[in-house]
């Protein structure tokens, strides 16, 4: 005691950190005093603290210095000294993976875990467990199942946490230890219960049947542990959500009930777990929300939190489910923690009606530069949503996000405005030119190269078609004059396509190009010349080709297909047709309202779902020298849900072939399937060339077969056909649990649904951003046009919806949205057909008793204008 | 926001800090890789220093994640989980480690406030500050690996942390008993020196 006055009374005067100048070597040479005898508890005790205080801070230690430390740290087990020997477990556990032979220490754990000392026991349980393997564990099996069903609560919590963690190493021998966490579940102590009852959900949660019987056992015995209740109420609904069982099945009760327990923790989670299932209905979410209502008056700050960011996530859905907390939330407006009241605003803009609209914008920009940039990005998102909702506000909203432009701010906030004030563009053609003027304004003065760039492309869309273009000029050039490289280049394309749009902003335009030519970055002077020399041929279908509409393809496809043809030395020029078509167009991408949380995830350029089919199909020997693959359809489902075997198809179309791709799994345990094929009869002049099997299908594992088919050369306009599909394979019984099969298996079959390819497999999607442009481009050669009335369709948007269905083809212009209130509208669609010919089809729909449709289609090439209106007729 | 439903797990604890009041580390233990690197740790203890230590407002949002927090004259404590996790059972985790800290360091200032009385007023107050805790680090690790284990939850009632990790003051055993003794025995201190 005396030692320790004398350490306090040193250090009372610097009042500084006693670990703060720790040197590593300097420690490591003062653990040489573990090796004296008689052992100094204390100076070993402070040895080990500022062992692990190294640690903890990030030191690193080498594998020999750690070694070294660690085996001079085993000789202190002869002290007895219980904080010394509880802080060697800690420096086992802390050391386990930088020294080696940390095994070295198992007897001495499992003596003090079976020892008298039961505050020993479960440290070093915990301390055994992390430096065991599989094949070690073995030998502390029988001590594990003792501990788990150990009546001091410490050791058996600590014997069922490390159990746990090492499930995911040793599956198979933690499972032998089901009856003893059964035994412990039943445990008086809270912790025990919670801990057993989270070993035993992972253990069984891949049997459905087993953990329904668990939840059946606990919700009706009753626990005492409220984490323990947490756990169950998850458990509950993620088999609800898996079984998709209605609301009036017991789980459902159960979760309700919750809602009137004890403790809060418990009656939180029972609120937020019968606001994340799907498909609730007003009435079953009120009693979840008048819990929460509750909530929003407690005085601690996590409570009102968790209440109001779970009516956030409500509001989203139901706001009129909400409605009725709304004077709560208005209190909540002034709260001091910032987070809170910010949620409690977005909440209300979605509940709220259009009257409250101003007085709540003006709250919120009261305080909007005293939140993180994480709730800015809820603010803007709920602006987003609210300008959807009341169209007319929208002069109000642009001006509160232009001045939160204007304020400071990160990337991932500049983007949520940046993409709302889009939005908002898009859906209302009047707040078009103060939208415009607003992003001018901001990127006079913006750091982010993607934005920039993002809002002159933007510019260049849009300006031209704006009754002013010439203003917007002088803010692209301004960008050539001042920024990096990147965003001259998209200055230029803007100022092309202004060139291209407007005759008279012709000339001056080719001036500024002109001085663009003198730039000191090739790309940019690459672009100049290239927009010079097609704004100088003053064509219409030349402006529509490379300065409206781009490339359509997709980039990994097009580098794949280059290096390809410069492996092959040809004669022929490189064909453009040959390249696969980008599946999804980059700017069609909705700004959808992504939860917060997944923000900090780093966005990863994935290839795309065809590229990866791509890959996949290339290796089998095959579909060599099918071409390039022209498109992959969604999977269709060929089986119903919960049946013997589960098979879905992607169809694959290739210039003159298709490839089915059946992905099937086997759900019977007691089967093992070999050599399964889809054996398809056509009902059209297709011809079935070859069959790829699946070599075998264990239980739960998917497989693929193929099945390839010759398009007939014959007859073009055959694009629909209808398969009968039956699954063939050879059934060999196996023993379901070890999964070992009988020697000799019989033959089975299985019929599947009918498979139907249609013309829209035979389209790929492509965007055009400028449709009259592509439209002029290809010119009416081709041209045909034929009237249908579609007598069972009762509404615009519904008719819109089944023709874009119908074709594959991707809307143009935004022409997929009928206004409302209207009688007519005009839908424009692009596509590409197998064989690369362009088509562009032109819907006219009027309403009337049904609905009159009067399609024109244009394509380069004739027999695919006469297929698609005979498909249609 | 559609957050899936949770996956039932009792990993509920990504990481467990208490920081000074000037942001530095002085405790940090995170349960899973979220941040991999010391380099992206500290980058994170930053950010969440600077967002947290103006404002006494218990909870925050940040980098994706839900982080609860208490200070206490120079220290930070936070405790943080994955942002669909109850909010609640974090507080109670953090509400653990902070009343088992008082606790234990309260002990402790007390048997050292019997020798010298005018220290025996500085345990009326909350006495987890910079300095006692740091001379007291073993009892800090002893308890945060009492609390949670892996990231999963193992106590999370302060009395029996706190017995739990038994620590000692040197070599007198300290049992409810012997605190009521000294509380006696100081008593009789003050009684004398205001006697005199």
């Amino acid at each position: 005691m005396i030692k320790k006055f004398d350490k306090k009374d040193e250090e009372s005067g610097s009042g500084s950190n006693p670990f703060q100048h720790l040197e590593k070597s300097a420690v490591l040479q003062e653990a040489r005093i573990f090796n004296e005898t008689p052992i100094n508890p204390r100076r070993c005790l402070h040895i080990l603290t500022k062992i692990i205080y190294l640690l903890n801070q990030g030191e690193h230690f080498g594998t020999t210095e750690a070694t070294e430390a660690f085996f001079a740290m085993t000789r202190l087990f002869q002290s007895n000294d219980q904080t010394l020997r509880r802080m060697c477990y800690l420096t086992i556990k802390e050391m386990a993976n930088i020294s080696e032979d940390v095994i070295i220490v198992t007897s001495s754990l499992t003596k003090d875990m079976t020892g008298k000392e039961d505050v020993y026991r479960g440290p070093a349980i915990r301390a055994l467990c992390r430096i065991t393997d599989t094949t070690m564990l073995q030998a502390i099996e029988r001590y594990m199942k003792q501990a788990i069903v150990d009546k001091v609560p410490s050791v058996s919590s600590s014997a069922l946490v490390s159990s746990l963690h090492m499930v995911k190493m040793s599956y198979d021998v933690v499972k032998r230890w089901v009856n003893e966490a059964q035994e412990a579940a039943s445990s008086d102590n809270i912790m025990v219960q919670y801990h057993a009852l989270g070993l035993l959900y992972h253990l069984r949660k891949n049997d459905r049947l087993a953990v329904t019987k668990m939840l059946n056992k606990f919700t009706k015995s009753g626990l005492k542990s409220p984490f323990a209740y947490c756990m169950l109420i998850r458990i509950a609904s993620k088999l609800l959500d898996e079984t998709e069982g209605g609301h009036d099945s017991p789980l459902f009760d159960f979760i309700e009930s919750c809602l009137r327990n004890k403790n809060e923790m418990v009656v939180y989670e029972a609120a937020s777990a019968i606001v994340h299932m799907p498909n609730c209905t007003a009435r079953e979410l009120a009693p979840a929300v008048s819990v929460l209502q509750l909530f929003c008056s407690s005085p601690k700050a996590a409570l009102r939190y968790a209440a109001v960011r779970t009516l956030n996530k409500v509001a989203m859905k139901h706001p009129s489910a909400v409605t009725a907390c709304n004077l709560d939330l208005e209190n909540l407006i002034t709260d001091s923690n910032r987070s809170i009241a910010t949620l409690a605003i977005t909440t209300l803009l979605k509940t709220g009606s259009e009257s409250s609209v101003d007085r709540l914008m003006k709250q919120i920009s009261s305080f909007v530069s005293e939140i993180s940039d994480e709730f800015k990005v809820v603010v803007v998102q709920a602006i987003s949503a609210l300008c959807q909702k009341y169209p007319r506000k929208h002069s109000v909203m642009m001006n509160f996000l232009s001045n939160m432009l204007r304020d400071d701010g990160g990337f991932e906030y500049k983007r949520a405005i940046v993409d709302c004030i889009i939005s908002i563009i898009e859906e209302n053609p009047e707040s078009k030119e103060t939208g415009l003027a607003h992003l001018c304004e901001f990127i006079e003065d913006c750091e982010h190269t993607v934005l920039a760039t993002k809002i002159l492309h933007l510019l260049g869309k849009e300006g031209p078609r704006t009754p002013q273009p010439s203003k917007y000029i002088r803010f692209i050039f301004n960008r050539v004059v001042l920024e990096s490289e990147a965003v001259r280049a998209a200055a230029v394309s803007a100022l092309a396509k202004f060139g291209a749009q407007n005759d008279d902003l012709l000339p001056s335009v080719l001036v500024l190009m002109q001085r663009c030519m003198m730039d000191s970055d090739d790309e940019v002077r690459d672009r100049a010349t290239f927009y010079m020399n097609v704004l100088q041929q003053k064509q219409k279908a030349l402006n529509a080709a490379y300065i409206f509409n781009g490339l359509s393809v997709s980039v990994p496809g097009l580098e794949k297909s280059l290096h390809q043809y410069t492996l092959e030395p040809s004669e022929k020029p490189f064909d453009m047709k040959t390249v696969p078509l980008a599946t999804t167009p980059i700017t069609e991408q909705k700004t959808e309202i992504a939860p917060v949380a997944t923000s900090k995830l780093p966005e990863k350029l994935a290839p795309s779902r065809q590229d990866i089919y791509q890959e996949q199909l290339a290796a089998v020997p095959e579909f060599q020298g099918l071409g390039p693959l022209f498109k992959s359809s969604e999977p269709v489902q060929l089986t119903e849900a919960e049946t013997e075997y589960v098979v879905r198809c992607i169809k694959h179309t290739f210039a003159r072939h298709m490839v089915f791709q059946f992905d099937c799994t086997n759900t019977l345990n007691d089967q093992l399937l070999q050599k399964v094929v889809v054996q398809m009869e056509p009902s059209e002049s297709y011809e079935v060339i070859h069959y790829v099997p699946a070599a075998s299908l264990p239980y739960s594992q998917p497989g693929s077969c193929y099945t390839l088919v010759r398009l007939p050369d014959d007859d073009p306009t055959a694009v629909s056909c209808t398969f009968s599909c039956t699954m063939k394979y050879l059934v060999r019984d196996c023993d379901p649990n070890t999964g070992e099969p009988d020697d000799d298996g019989y033959d089975d079959e299985y019929v599947l649904e009918d498979l139907e390819v249609t013309v829209a497999d035979h389209i790929q999607k492509v965007l055009k951003p400028n449709f009259g442009a592509a439209w002029e481009e290809v010119g009416d050669e081709n041209e045909k046009e034929e009237t249908f009335a579609l007598a069972s369709v009762r509404t615009l948007d519904e008719a819109v919806g089944n023709i874009i269905n119908f074709l594959g083809m991707q809307p143009c212009e935004r022409s997929d949205k009928v206004p409302e209130n209207k009688n007519s509208h005009v839908l424009f669609l692009a596509g590409v057909f197998r064989g690369g010919h362009d088509v562009l089809v032109r819907a006219r729909l009027a309403l009337a008793d049904g609905v009159t449709m009067q399609v024109t289609v244009r394509s380069s090439e004739e027999t695919v204008v006469d297929v698609i209106l005979a498909s249609v007729g | 926001m559609d957050s899936p439903i949770l996956e039932p797990s009792l990993y509920t604890v990504k990481a467990v800090l208490i920081l000074d009041n000037d942001g530095d580390r002085l405790y940090a233990k995170y349960y899973d890789d979220t941040y991999p690197t010391v380099k992206e740790q500290k980058a994170f203890e930053k950010n969440i220093f600077n967002k947290t230590h103006r404002t006494d407002s218990e909870i925050a949002l940040l980098e994706g994640l839900t982080v609860v927090y208490k200070s206490n004259i120079d220290l930070f404590f936070y405790v943080i989980g994955s942002s669909h996790e109850n909010e609640l059972m974090l507080m109670a985790v953090l509400n653990c480690l902070f009343d088992s800290l008082s606790q234990m360091l309260r002990y402790i200032q007390l048997i050292l406030s019997t020798e010298c009385i005018s220290a025996l007023f500085s345990f009326c107050r909350k006495n987890v500050e910079r300095r006692a805790l740091l001379e007291n680090m073993e009892g800090l690790f002893l308890a945060v690996d009492e609390i949670v284990d892996g990231g999963v939850i193992l106590e999370s009632d302060p009395q029996l942390v706190v017995h739990r990790v038994a620590l000692r003051g040197d070599d007198v055993p300290l049992t409810e008993q012997t605190v009521t003794q000294v509380l006696q025995s100081a008593k009789e201190q003050i009684k004398w020196s205001l006697l005199r």
